[in-house]
């Protein structure tokens, strides 16, 4: 009867439900390595399964690593969910974040060493907000559809950062942008003792504090409780006295934000991490979308989804040892998020096939 | 004794629910068989079985003594089996006979041969006085008209077994009449009819034998003459109710609100949707607004809650002019509003019943505290609303709204309103799509905010209600105001006139 309970829950069968759809998109990857070469299939699906561990301690810091973009991403994606808003703009916020920090980086060092890389994040947030200012304004007072606005941002951030950095902060011997100053390089904070050999920094701990404080403003304050209204019942918010348009744009505006602060994040890693001068929108923003989705738009789950994700990509990475195209991950990928707008099918049936066993008893 | 239709012992489960439980049902040829019970107690289910649109977990079916499957609308269409539902299913620029012959068109060479259908419609129309004119268009005509159409349209199709849900909701008292005369005239042809309804007085008007369901399960079956209505409403409600209010005096005092002049214009044509409205609505005073859907009572509602723009004229409330301001501005300073669509306006579904209870109080201090909602606090605050309120809640507080019965959602929507202790309180269509007993307890309660001292106005399209509750009836029609009544020196029939638009009286 407890297990019952627990089956029950809609919580439970959502997690289900993600599981799920993680389990599918293993087993049509293992297909798809069957099909292209069966010989190596059992080692390369296995290279997915466990590849993230490779290297011990250095491996994991390196899968984490990897995640801070997307978790921020997902993040930004999750929260616009909320409200009801798609933002699928999170590429072009990204970037202009990425931009931005990389900008301060670069030409402010004036700023002492704390407070630089500080300040290069605020500024990489801020970037990302503006950037949603536009579809976050045509969408809650002209009704434009937010979908299609934030997709011509992305295009028109993608080469407004070009056009920025070949004029301000360009290294034109590698097309790419000038390194940062070392005050902006992200602090170790023990993470290298750690995760020695790897590459993460006090990146992740601002990926934590952002999760935290998601969730307490979603589940405990007043402006919380007013996104969460608008983007499950536009004309009950109305009703309520809420100025929705107002919140609409705010808590867009926050999504571009969180977004922009992982394209800061995402440069401000040293390393030799700089932003290419290339004509391809950046990948980050639409992993965060797959992020958000697989980890039910809760920030906790975003949190998990993104390292999953990461670690599932550090994996695909070794498939190549075994000669197959590193583009099986993205297949993978792919098939889980697919899998994941299943969840409601495989919560019915679960639901269902308790009715029955309910019925008999 | 034959019999036209048997369902036995059919079950219908839906997820956490059991919509059917072993319902048997016999309507014999010829008779008027009414479907009585509260909302939710499994009427549309039942029938929704018998016209194919679903399949029955267990149970079977038999039709004119023989057993059948129906698995879809065709099925049952072969099988004479016709049925009107609450939202007719016509095509409203297409004419009658067009949509008459909608699916059945007699065709020939490709070509459609109009004038066999033509005369057919016509005989048909005139045998049963359908009286509906075949060549206007379906958008022209009125309701009670549109309603005949559908009727023409199972009889076209030599439906024998007419299936009719909740018909006289959308009609005028003239055109219920109408339609029962219509309902007693087939039935005298040898067609078989079953009657959804809640409503006891068209039961002991027109239906021979009457069927009562409760929470899924069949209750009984009685004849229709030997049972009083106490009797039935006691069989679908399960206990003894009031069917009429006791009512002490109204002592009406100043005037809470004053709408002056409004108008909204539509945004589709040149009508006004409301055409200079004026009136007042005093404290201490159930001030009703009647009047046939859609005749600019919604956009009443929703111009002086602040959520439909106006285009000229005055709000005043509580004796300052709120046209311009905000909804917010208008709830705290002395607006209560218990909507018309609860689920559109009333409620955040998703939301807990905790979360929905202080939807227009979570930002005031009691709820919150730099910014951060004090859940205990709301918590303790909804507690208390549920004992008040009798609101029937799984989980309490942590109830999910939507998980909820319609009756208890609204009775969420009235504590909360209630409980904002407002000068106007508002209430639209509050029993719509409620069961007897809830709905008494609403009734009871907006009287008491009456005595109370608050300014009570209630728009309602049900004329037991208008005519049970209400101190002052105003009548709307094409958003004027077209009388200013008083229950007591008025008959049903005269009201009836007015909301048809037939009769208009000084309005000032």
């Amino acid at each position: 009867m407890k297990i019952r309970g627990f089956f029950e829950k809609e919580s439970t069968l959502s997690v289900l439900g993600s599981v799920c759809a993680v389990i599918s998109g293993l087993l049509i990857s293992f297909i798809i390595l069957l099909f292209s070469d069966s010989s190596n299939a059992l080692a390369g699906f296995g290279s997915i399964l466990l590849g993230g561990f490779n290297g011990g301690l250095k491996g994991i810091g390196n899968v984490i690593f990897q995640a801070i973009p997307i978790i921020m991403t997902g993040l930004a994606v999750a929260l616009a969910f909320r409200t009801g808003v798609f933002n699928i703009g999170t590429a072009g916020q990204f970037i202009m974040g990425a931009f931005t920090a990389v900008f301060i980086g670069v030409k402010w060092t004036f700023l002492p060493a704390g407070i630089h890389w500080i300040a290069a994040l605020l500024g990489g947030f801020i970037a990302g907000a503006v950037w949603a200012f536009v579809p976050a304004v045509l969408h809650a007072h002209f009704q434009v559809n937010a979908v299609v606005s934030a997709i011509m941002m992305n295009y028109v951030g993608m080469y407004t950062a070009n056009y920025l950095i070949t004029n301000t902060v360009y290294n034109a011997a590698k097309n790419q942008s000038k390194a940062v100053a070392a005050t902006a390089v992200a602090p170790k904070a023990g993470m290298n003792v750690l995760f020695p050999g790897s590459s993460l920094n006090a990146g992740i701990i601002v990926v934590i504090l952002v999760v935290i404080i998601l969730q307490v403003l979603i589940s405990k304050t007043v402006f919380g409780y007013e996104i969460k209204a608008c983007g499950m019942n536009r004309q009950a918010s109305l009703y309520a006295g809420i100025s929705a348009k107002k919140r609409l744009v705010q808590s867009f505006m926050f999504s571009g934000g969180l977004a922009g602060l992982g394209g800061a994040l995402a440069y401000l890693a040293g390393d030799g991490k700089c932003i290419s001068v290339v004509d391809v929108l950046a990948g980050d923003g639409f992993t965060g979308i797959a992020v958000a989705l697989l980890g039910l738009n809760s920030p906790v789950g975003a949190l998990l989804a993104g390292l999953l994700i990461s670690y599932l990509e550090v994996g695909g990475f070794y498939t190549q040892v075994y000669k197959y195209p590193v583009e099986i991950i993205d297949i993978t990928i792919a098939v889980i998020v697919y899998f994941g707008a299943f969840a409601v099918l495989v919560k019915g049936m679960i639901r269902k096939l308790l009715q029955r066993k309910g019925g008999k008893e | 004794m034959e019999y036209a239709v048997q369902l036995k012992q059919i079950t219908k489960r839906f997820p956490g629910v059991i919509a059917n439980d072993c319902v048997d049902l016999s309507v014999k040829k010829g008779e008027i068989h009414a479907l009585l019970g509260e909302n939710g107690a499994g009427k549309s289910t039942l029938m929704s079985i018998l016209f194919g649109l679903y399949q029955a977990d267990a149970g079977e079916i038999w039709i004119n003594e023989k057993k059948v499957q129906i698995k879809n609308p065709g099925d049952a269409n072969r099988l004479g089996i016709g049925m009107v539902h609450q939202h007719f299913m016509l095509i409203h620029n297409f004419t009658v006979l067009e949509n008459i012959i909608l699916g059945v068109e007699t065709v020939s060479k490709g070509f459609l041969k109009m004038d066999a259908a033509r005369e057919r419609v016509q005989a048909l129309s005139k045998q049963y006085g359908l009286n509906v004119d075949i060549e206007a268009y379906v958008e022209d005509i009125s309701v009670g008209m549109q309603q005949r159409v559908e009727i023409l349209k199972m009889l076209y199709k030599d439906n024998d077994i007419l299936i009719f849900d909740e018909p006289t909701a959308v009609l005028t008292p003239q055109e219920i009449q109408d339609l029962m005369k219509i309902l007693k005239k087939l039935a005298a042809e040898g067609k078989s009819i079953i009657l959804i309804t809640h409503k006891l007085n068209e039961i002991k008007e027109a239906a021979d034998r009457c069927s009562v369901l409760r929470r899924g399960r069949y209750i009984g079956t009685v004849d229709v003459a030997e049972a009083s209505r106490e009797e039935l409403s006691e069989m679908m409600v399960g206990h003894k109710i009031e069917l009429h209010l006791e009512k002490n005096e109204a002592h009406p005092a100043g005037c809470a609100l004053e709408v002056k002049d409004l108008v909204v214009k539509s945004r589709f044509s040149n009508k006004n949707l409301l055409d200079h409205v004026s009136f007042q609505a005093r404290e201490g005073e159930i001030t009703c607004i009647a009047g046939i859907e859609g005749n600019g009572q919604s956009e009443l509602a929703y111009a002086i809650a602040g959520l439909l723009p106006v285009s000229g004229g005055q709000i005043i409330l509580d004796g300052e002019d709120v046209t311009d301001k905000s909804v917010r501005y208008r709830n705290l300073k002395g607006l209560a509003h218990i909507p018309e669509d609860r689920q559109r306006y009333g409620l955040v579904l998703p939301f807990n019943l905790g979360e929905n209870m202080v939807l227009k109080q979570y930002f005031m201090p009691d709820f919150q505290k730099h910014g951060f909602l004090r859940h205990s606090e709301i918590q303790k605050y909804t507690e208390q609303k549920i004992e008040e309120f009798d609101i029937r809640a799984g989980r309490g507080t942590q109830t999910t709204a939507g998980s909820m019965s319609g009756g208890n959602q609204q009775k969420a929507i009235i504590a909360r309103e209630i409980g904002l202790d407002r000068k106007v309180l508002i209430a639209v269509q509050p029993t719509r799509g409620i069961d007897v007993g809830a709905a008494e307890y609403i009734h009871k309660q907006l009287l008491a905010q009456r005595d109370a001292g608050k300014a009570v106005l209630l728009i309602s399209l049900e004329l037991d209600e208008v005519m049970d509750i209400s101190d002052r009836i105003l009548v709307m029609y094409e958003g004027e105001i077209v009388g200013d009544l008083q229950p007591e020196k008025i008959t049903v029939q005269e009201l009836g006139l007015y909301m048809a638009g037939s009769k208009r009286g000084n309005t000032r």
